[in-house]
């Protein structure tokens, strides 16, 4: 229907044209089919492949920068053996676990209880969809910069709230008691949305005739939720679990904001303490190893997970 | 559910409390950054509930001769736009290559391989090698190498979800044109773009905020001439003296897009969230 009336006129003789058209096309769709992927190859290539290839490199140098100049001195496996005995890494890497799994934990079990209320309402999904979607969009930064003032000790909403029950003020960032944890709120306000979304997305596609069948047997409303959504809702439960557990891993941007990585080393996290020792401390290749290390394991991890998910698919 | 139509009123009402209070809990931050922008600082140290409104945190954000805020603004809407049209572009060419044209499968399963542990790892492993790169061939701190590095890092979810709409178009459609002598940009162009588009909007309208949300690699890429809104955040809450009032305004403006976003095109927003994840 797009096409203009010269063009299907030449189709007109099918038999005169396929063989002669089809060696042309064969080289030509193949022209396109490189052209067409090219792009995404080259991109992938200068700015992922080639940047881990360097961070290889480096990771294997000590830099140093004298007049201008950058010497490197070539030091085999050595950041990688200092990194065993990094305490500040060893306590990122232990505050990332304990941050990511608390928080995710928490966002599954408060987003699966309001996709399921979202889920048995009739009227106003969209009203609380659009609230709930809100904390998803907005900068990281922001939610550090909006958290950094109520949590702040002089002024802050939740001092003053505490105040008003009688409880005494804290210093909820400042002192190593509470930092992780007013993290890990901040991060369960921040995400729990997200789980929200993807367990109602599949909530919404649940097939309703399982639950007509369980009314029929006289299925209460608990026994439908315990016997029937949660056993059909596994996979998605799972899915959105690891993903959102591999994103938190992520986390930089509230941290940086909030505490800096304080007090102490204990909101330290791997993004941060790799973002320090690479351009705080300017020591480019002790970072790089990190990077690296890092990269490798959450690699490892993906391709577990995926082999895992694959096995218990085509078990089933 | 359907069951919801039968369901008594009591429940009824319990659910909406439940979800009311939860839709409470999500806003008051919100509601308490907007109220703290348009106190004084004396207002806000002392914790005033009932205060005078005063516009001049938002005047000194936006006018002051010390303040980058316009900048910054300009240049996330520079870097978020430019980098949004060159996903798009890149990852629609990909995603068609990919599952219109016969490619080994290899092919296909190492770059979305490739790209998924791409996408799982923090920004910040690769900032350090981007940084020394483009210091190397002269792209640190120029919007060229920003731009490049957001394309990147939201190429992605791009070619993961143009993937699933390219996917379902009918490959019906795309043989007919075919047989009509259409070459590969003429499918592309009067038959893929068309029945994509949907995909297109809820893909770009991610890759905006996303961009336009991105601080670590910023951070480490650029300098005062090209940071960006988060950035002047960030900056904000390094100060010796924190101007919380100033930070809590330019915050607010910072939303802005975000929270327009949200009320035209949430639609697209959600389906955009759930391809990217769920399949």
């Amino acid at each position: 229907m797009y096409l203009s009336s010269t063009e299907n006129a030449r189709s007109a003789s099918p038999e005169g044209l396929v063989d002669n058209g089809s060696i042309h096309s064969f080289s030509r769709d193949r022209f396109f089919r490189n052209l067409t992927l090219a792009p995404a190859i080259v991109l992938f290539f200068a700015l992922t492949v080639l940047p881990m290839i360097n961070l290889a490199v480096l990771s294997l140098h000590d830099i140093d920068w004298a007049q201008g100049l950058s010497s490197w001195t070539y030091v085999g496996l050595k950041h990688y053996a200092s990194l065993a005995a990094d305490s500040l890494f060893k306590a990122s890497i232990l505050n990332t676990l304990v941050f990511a799994t608390v928080a995710v934990s928490v966002q599954m079990v408060l987003g699966f209880g309001l996709a399921l209320l979202t889920s048995s309402i009739v009227h106003g999904r969209l009203f609380y969809r659009t609230i709930f979607l809100l904390p998803i969009l907005v900068p990281g930064i922001i939610i550090g910069a909006i958290w950094k003032l109520m949590f702040s000790f002089d002024f802050g909403v939740l001092n003053e709230m505490a105040g008003a029950i009688g409880i005494m003020p804290r210093d909820w960032l400042g002192d190593a008691t509470y930092s992780l944890a007013s993290i890990i709120v901040v991060d369960i306000w921040h995400w729990t949305p997200f789980c929200f979304l993807l367990l109602l997305a599949s909530l919404e596609t649940l097939p309703q005739d399982v639950y007509e069948a369980g009314d029929i047997d006289g299925a209460t409303r608990w026994q439908s939720l315990w016997y029937i959504t949660i056993p059909l809702m596994l996979p998605a439960i799972a899915v959105t679990f690891v993903f959102r557990l591999i994103l938190a891993f992520k986390v930089f941007d509230e941290v940086y904001l909030l505490t800096g990585g304080g007090p102490g080393t204990s909101t330290e996290v791997v993004s941060f303490t790799i973002f320090r020792r690479f351009f705080t401390e300017d020591r480019p290749g002790y970072g790089s190893a990190m990077s690296i290390t890092t990269f490798a394991f959450i690699g490892l991890v993906i391709v577990v997970v995926s082999a895992v998910t694959r096995r218990k698919g085509s078990a089933s | 559910m359907s069951a919801a139509y039968g369901a008594p009123l009591r429940p009824m009402l319990v659910r909406h409390g439940l979800l009311l209070i939860a839709a409470a809990l999500v806003l008051f931050p919100f509601l308490w950054i907007v109220a703290a922008a348009f106190k004084t600082q004396i207002a806000l140290l002392t914790g005033q509930l009932l205060f005078q409104p005063t516009l001049a945190n938002f005047m000194n954000v936006l006018f002051s001769s010390t303040s980058d805020y316009v900048r910054n603004f300009s240049n996330s809407l520079v870097i978020a736009s430019v980098s949004t049209v060159l996903v798009l572009a890149v990852a629609t060419l990909a995603a068609y290559s990919l599952q219109c044209m016969q490619w080994p499968s290899w092919v296909l399963h190492s770059l979305l391989g490739w790209s998924v542990i791409f996408h799982m790892v923090p920004p910040i492993t690769l900032a350090g090698a981007w940084f020394s790169m483009f210091r190397t061939i002269g792209l640190d701190n120029t919007y060229t190498g920003l731009i490049l590095a957001h394309t990147t890092l939201n190429l992605p979810m791009a070619l993961w979800m143009m993937g699933v709409f390219v996917r379902d178009v009918p490959k019906e459609l795309i043989e007919a044109a075919k047989i009509d002598g259409a070459g590969t940009p003429r499918i592309l162009r009067h038959v893929i773009v068309p029945l994509v588009s949907p995909g297109l909007a809820a893909a770009g309208i991610l890759s905006f905020i996303f961009s336009w949300n991105e601080f670590a690699v910023v951070l480490t890429l650029s300098q005062r001439q090209t940071a960006t809104v988060p950035v002047a955040i960030g900056k904000y809450a390094q100060e010796n003296t924190i101007a919380y009032t100033e930070m809590a305004a330019a915050s607010v403006l910072s939303m802005l897009p975000a929270v327009l976003l949200l009320l035209i095109a949430q639609r697209f927003i959600v389906r955009g969230l759930t391809t990217g994840a769920v399949k």
